[in-house]
């Protein structure tokens, strides 16, 4: 795979163990700036791993990692700079439950942006707008549904106007209906130019926006390719398999949903 | 109308129908209750009618004719039982108070502590947390007043830290503010520094709002408080004087004296409670998921912020219900003051007062309903609280 012309992430012969368990070897990764990547692989691979190691939730103990220029080391300036710099989606979404929706947007830019209170509220409710829920920007994250929950995670993340959003499984608590609300908004996000690095198993989605689809398993990147050429004739065993399962499961799911 | 359904099921005995039956067992509860409390009530008026006890609470005008130790209000020998009651009662919230607020302050830094990254502070908040929770609570007052407290030597020898601070068998003898005519000058100074410093927080929240830019409203507020007095205590001529401690004759004249059975008892006290409430704010931390800390990190959040707006506001909920019950223990566990001779309510009214007039069954109620009123105060002062930090759910 070529290696994009304006990278603004780059992982380098990155290792890291959890004890004895060895749970990313040697993964080399280059983003570029806009690019759309889509991490997928079976459970315990190593992705979700990968992509918290770019914001430094978690440590790697060998190689390197650069996000916009700044080397990942144990200093907590350089942290601090780029997680300013990039926002990142949970499974669980983690929005704050003692915050309204608005209070949860406004928190990062208020404190880490040194932004005014009116200009934050005011950036606050055009991304509330944009992710489609304006009128719920002052109830508390226990009275929304899920999607709408991870809809408000995307605003708060949109907020901090960062370079790239991290996605660690965004769909995967939701239920099916609520699935597509949120897959929206990242399509809707996507064509609007934002680096993305997208965990998850929406293979859809993948077709639709992905540049690069990275294929993991057990810790390794066993195959990196564009989208088409991934799904139409996948190169290892493990991801035919591994496609295989996904798209029965799938086939299965449009049986008993026949529209 | 009729309903063929019910109409058609066989007909049902009154005793086993669910609604008779439980109106029968109520009717029993009440009468069995109501049977023994009138019997114990009956069987009392007749046994102090045979000691030749009078009821009733004319005791609390009679003269109690003995000395109390330690006292808030006036009071003398020729003090009346009414106002022994006043004594015990302050000399019980005195105590429970300055508990409460050091066994709170106490407890959340203990608790922050061992939830501390370094291995030593952690675990030298373990090993306090366990051996003053497991220790008995009358020992550690016990401890306190007669191993550390009491073989403290006289005020002659006294033990002090720079001549103004003193410790001895007869307590802890603290400076204290006298004040002069004059003094109204600083006070006048403190209010004024008070509102100034209050309008420079909001000044600073509106210029935070309107433009982003930060102040220390909190720290220049803090400097103003404590300056302007001072100006103010120069240009007035000083009027207010630190009243230090003396050694005249055999004791202590001027300051502050708090007693050793005080001391001994805010001690134990604080320091038992402190244990549990540490142990509360641990699991109350603890409780919060990680993954709010990891998404107030991923926001750019530092670990300080994160802690006082994400950490902190949630874990209060899990903290607060314990809390009120710690409090609760406390309050009532300060009548163990009893047995180091702290004048409390239990000692000086439950005790000596009851002693003597031999009005058990009115001092022993109202004793009661004073630790009763007191918790339930409290009680209602958290539930509000508690209230206020709730999570607001669907």
């Amino acid at each position: 795979m070529a290696i994009p012309d304006d990278p603004i992430i780059r992982i380098r012969h990155v290792n890291k163990w959890y004890g004895q368990f060895h749970v990313l070897k040697d993964i080399n990764l280059t983003v570029g700036r806009g690019e759309r990547v889509v991490i997928c692989g079976p459970s315990g691979s190593g992705k979700s791993t990968l992509i918290r190691c770019v914001n430094r939730l978690e440590t790697h103990q060998k190689g390197t990692i650069s996000v916009d220029g700044i080397e990942l080391t144990d200093d907590l300036k350089r942290i601090d700079r780029v997680r300013r710099e990039v926002g990142m989606l949970f499974q669980n979404f983690n929005l704050f439950p003692h915050l309204t929706v608005m209070e949860n947007c406004i928190l990062a830019p208020v404190w880490v942006r040194r932004m005014p209170l009116l200009e934050a509220r005011e950036l606050a409710m055009q991304y509330l707008t944009r992710v489609r829920i304006p009128d719920q920007a002052d109830k508390y994250p226990g009275q929304l549904s899920g999607g709408q929950q991870q809809r408000v995670a995307i605003a708060r993340c949109l907020c901090m106007s960062p370079k790239i959003m991290l996605f660690d499984e965004p769909t995967s608590a939701l239920d099916p209906e609520m699935i597509k609300e949120v897959l929206d908004v990242m399509v809707d996000l996507a064509g609007s130019g934002m680096t993305m690095v997208c965990v998850t198993h929406e293979m859809g989605f993948a077709r639709e926006v992905a540049d690069r689809v990275i294929f993991m398993d057990g810790g390794e990147i066993l195959e990196e390719n564009t989208p088409e050429a991934f799904f139409s004739a996948p190169q290892s065993e493990r991801a035919r398999l591994f496609l295989g399962q996904i798209l029965s499961h799938a086939q299965m799911g449009a049986r008993t949903n026949p529209d | 109308m009729t309903d063929p359904a019910r109409a058609r099921l066989p007909q049902r005995s009154l005793l086993t129908d669910p609604v008779v039956r439980a109106v029968i067992i109520q009717i029993a509860v009440f009468a069995l209750v109501a049977g023994v409390l009138a019997f114990a009530a009956v069987n009392t008026a007749e046994n102090l009618k045979r000691a030749g006890i009078a009821s009733g609470f004319g005791f609390f005008n009679q003269v109690a004719g003995f000395d109390v130790s330690q006292s808030l209000v006036e009071y003398s020998r020729a003090s009346t039982y009414g106002r022994v009651f006043l004594v015990g009662l302050l000399n019980t919230l005195l105590v429970s108070s300055v508990s409460i607020v050091v066994a709170t302050v106490l407890g959340f830094a203990v608790g922050l502590l061992r939830l501390s990254g370094n291995w030593l502070v952690s675990r030298m908040a373990a090993v306090y947390v366990e051996i003053l929770r497991n220790v008995p609570l009358l020992l550690q007052i016990l401890f306190w007043y007669i191993a550390i407290l009491n073989p403290l030597p006289g005020p002659r020898q006294a033990m002090s830290l720079f001549d103004t601070i003193f410790l001895c068998n007869r307590g802890l003898i603290i400076p204290w503010p006298v004040f002069l005519p004059g003094s109204w000058l600083v006070l006048v100074a403190f209010l004024l520094a008070l509102a100034g410093g209050a309008g420079l927080v909001l000044w600073a929240r509106r210029r935070q709002r309107l433009t982003g830019k930060r102040f220390p409203a909190y720290v220049s507020s803090l400097g103003l408080i404590i300056l302007l007095p001072l100006v103010a205590l120069a240009a007035a001529g000083f009027p207010i004087r630190w009243d230090l401690p003396e050694l005249s004759g055999f004791n202590f004249a001027g300051g502050l004296t708090l007693q050793p059975e005080f001391t001994a008892l805010v001690l134990a006290l604080s320091l038992y409670t402190a244990a549990f409430i540490a142990e509360n704010v641990r699991a109350g931390i603890e409780a919060v998921d990680k993954g709010q800390i990891e998404a107030a990190h991923s926001l750019g959040l530092r670990p300080a912020p994160t802690m006082r707006l994400v950490v902190v506001p949630q874990a209060l909920r899990v903290i607060i219900p314990p809390l009120t019950s710690q409090h609760l223990t406390l309050v009532k566990n300060s009548s163990l003051a009893v047995v180091i001779g702290y004048p409390d309510l239990v000692s000086v009214f439950a005790g000596t007062t009851l002693n003597q007039t031999g009005q058990a069954v009115e001092i022993i109620a109202i004793t009661m309903l004073v630790y009763l009123t007191i918790s339930l105060a409290i009680s209602l002062f958290m539930n509000w609280y508690n209230a206020r930090v709730a999570i607001l759910e669907r």
